[in-house]
């Protein structure tokens, strides 16, 4: 008997001390993201105004944006589409199929868009910077720089932070856009539904604010997939292995950032909307 | 004549003995540019420098050898301060650098070249861009002046002309020259070279060696010269310090090497496994 509660104890007492060890880990690696992210900002403000910056930020907003175009063009389209073939039996059974543009645009530009450009932008963008950054850290190029005077973070994080933070609202408008065509496609040209109605309830719906709420949570989801991405490439173990396991790192948890942040920005956006114009019935 | 890790590391030793070991942790100044006092490093529970105590004279080359894993890169590391010590003091120039802040740390590491074990080229960049970065990151010299140091740099390595080629497309032997091309750009005071001959064939190794007894040569610089290939250790060293588990365990100019009768330094030597290497094979 007592031997037993010695065991019990002691299996108790290791399970204790492991989800301490993990607690522990957990923390030193959550505080040395937020350092990593300090200094981003800080070299930011104190080299955003300098050429030398833009002239590093340039070939990078090529990469993530006139790069990430095509792709982010297919989601918006897919999206708006998809949205439309789940809701349009719905709405037709009650007869409010005319109002299939209000409800198809308002989702995609104040969560679908933003949400999914910002996945898209994590797997495409998030994916190439860790393992790029991930190979530079194993190869020791990162600390070449760091040996010739050069800080990592200045030359390598900032630029990429810069073009992801900037670009992925730009990315993000043109996924609306497209999700809104692809919403129009099944609704006007698949299902015969009227083309004026469905405009005419779009403009009614979406407004400004749906718009700018959509492109602040998108500035929000760039940088974080920068930060995120840069920060696992930096600190990834050495290797293939390390590389590809940061890279798979950086995706989950850029992904869960989105999803947090939405939820967090969405509560936000939408108490102040409320606050300012009061509630705006939909239908 | 085996020289002990505590003979050697001993504090207070001012004079060198007659093997021409350099002095102790005496106070930084006269002729001793860098001093390592005191220093241990720890990687989880591997102990890889153990209070080593070094000091380097100016314009002389010192090669640091001992078998894989005993701590040669990181004490290279330590040098430059891309890594930190647990405990223990850097000094360059009798000025205490291994707690100044990356950015303090940048003037200090311009006055170096690093040359990489795998080279660390950046893969994104021409030969020519490598080279020049250092001279662009640090200098206000124009594209003209810069293009002649970077052809001057890539003459004295023996391949001009490569410039517009990329890393990928060049052999070890000559990414290795290259990289040593970079790392002289800005005319350092200090070359450290890690394994500077590992993976290359005995021509092209002895084509590293020559390059390093040319920049002591004509450069006057002083180098520090991490590796385990004796052949390089005899041809380019004044001055050869031992390593082994983080200790300095011998420390001599190199016809010490060829007479010693030290059992561990003769089995590193001459290339022989110890019986306790042999007996872990039958396990």
């Amino acid at each position: 008997m007592g031997f037993g509660t010695t065991a019990v104890s002691s299996r108790a007492a290791s399970l204790l001390a492991a989800a301490g060890d993990r607690t522990l880990t957990g923390l030193v690696e959550f505080g040395r993201f937020w350092r990593f992210a300090i200094q981003t900002h800080w070299w930011i403000a104190r080299t955003i105004l300098t050429r030398r910056t833009w002239k590093l930020v340039i070939p990078e907003c090529m990469d993530v944006g006139v790069m990430s175009l095509p792709v982010i063009l297919v989601t918006g389209g897919f999206v708006g589409m998809v949205l439309a073939v789940q809701a349009i039996e719905q709405f037709r059974a009650v007869g409010l199929e005319e109002q299939m543009g209000g409800v198809v645009n308002l989702s995609v530009v104040r969560e679908l868009g933003p949400v999914l450009a910002g996945v898209m932008i994590a797997g495409r963008i998030g994916g190439a910077l860790t393992a790029e950054l991930g190979t530079m850290n194993v190869t020791e190029q990162i600390d070449a720089l760091r040996s010739m005077g050069t800080d990592p973070i200045r030359y390598l994080v900032v630029p990429r932070f810069l073009a992801c933070f900037l670009l992925t609202p730009v990315l993000t408008l043109y996924c609306d856009v497209m999700g809104s065509v692809g919403g129009w496609l099944v609704t006007v040209v698949l299902s015969g539904v009227d083309s004026g109605p469905y405009w005419e309830y779009t403009r009614d719906a979406v407004g400004v604010y749906d718009v700018f709420s959509g492109t602040v949570k998108s500035f929000a989801f760039g940088g974080a997939i920068a930060l995120i991405s840069c920060y696992k490439g930096f600190h990834c173990r050495a290797g293939a292995e390390g590389v590809g396991r940061a890279c798979t790192e950086a995706f989950v948890a850029s992904f869960v950032a989105i999803l947090v942040m939405d939820f967090f920005l969405a509560l936000l956006l939408q108490t102040i909307g409320n606050w300012i114009w009061g509630f705006r019935p939909l239908l | 004549m085996g020289l002990s890790a505590a003979a050697v590391t001993a504090p207070n030793r001012s004079k060198p003995d007659s093997l021409g070991r350099g002095a102790g942790p005496a106070p930084p100044g006269g002729d001793t540019l860098i001093e390592l006092r005191d220093i241990s490093k720890r990687f989880g529970t591997l102990q890889v420098l153990n209070g080593l105590t070094l000091s380097l004279e100016g314009g002389k080359t010192t090669v640091v050898i001992g078998e894989s894993g005993t701590g040669k890169s990181v004490l290279l590391k330590h040098i430059m301060v891309l890594l930190r010590p647990d405990s223990g003091a850097v000094y360059f120039r009798g000025t205490r650098i291994d707690h100044l802040s990356e950015a303090e740390l940048s003037p200090f590491r311009q006055r170096f070249g690093f040359l990489f074990q795998m080279s660390a080229l950046f893969d994104s960049l021409t030969v020519g861009e490598n080279i020049a970065f250092p001279l662009r990151e640090h200098t206000r010299k124009s594209s003209a002046e810069i293009d002649a140091i970077v052809a001057d740099k890539l003459r004295m390595v023996g391949l001009d002309g490569l410039q517009p080629k990329r890393p990928a497309q060049l052999s070890g032997g000559q990414r290795k020259r290259v990289a040593l091309a970079r790392a002289i750009a800005l005319d350092p005071e200090v070359v450290l070279y890690d394994e500077p001959t590992t993976g290359l064939d005995p021509v092209r190794a002895d084509v590293i060696n020559e390059l390093i007894r040319k920049l002591q040569r004509e450069l006057g610089v002083t180098s520090i010269v991490v590796t385990h290939d004796m052949t390089s250790a005899y041809k380019v060293g004044d001055r050869i310090v031992m390593l082994d588990r983080g200790r300095i365990i011998a420390d001599g100019p190199p016809d010490y090497y060829r007479t010693t009768d030290d059992e561990r330094v003769r089995r590193f030597v001459d290339g022989r496994a110890s019986p306790d290497d042999l007996a872990a094979l039958d396990d």
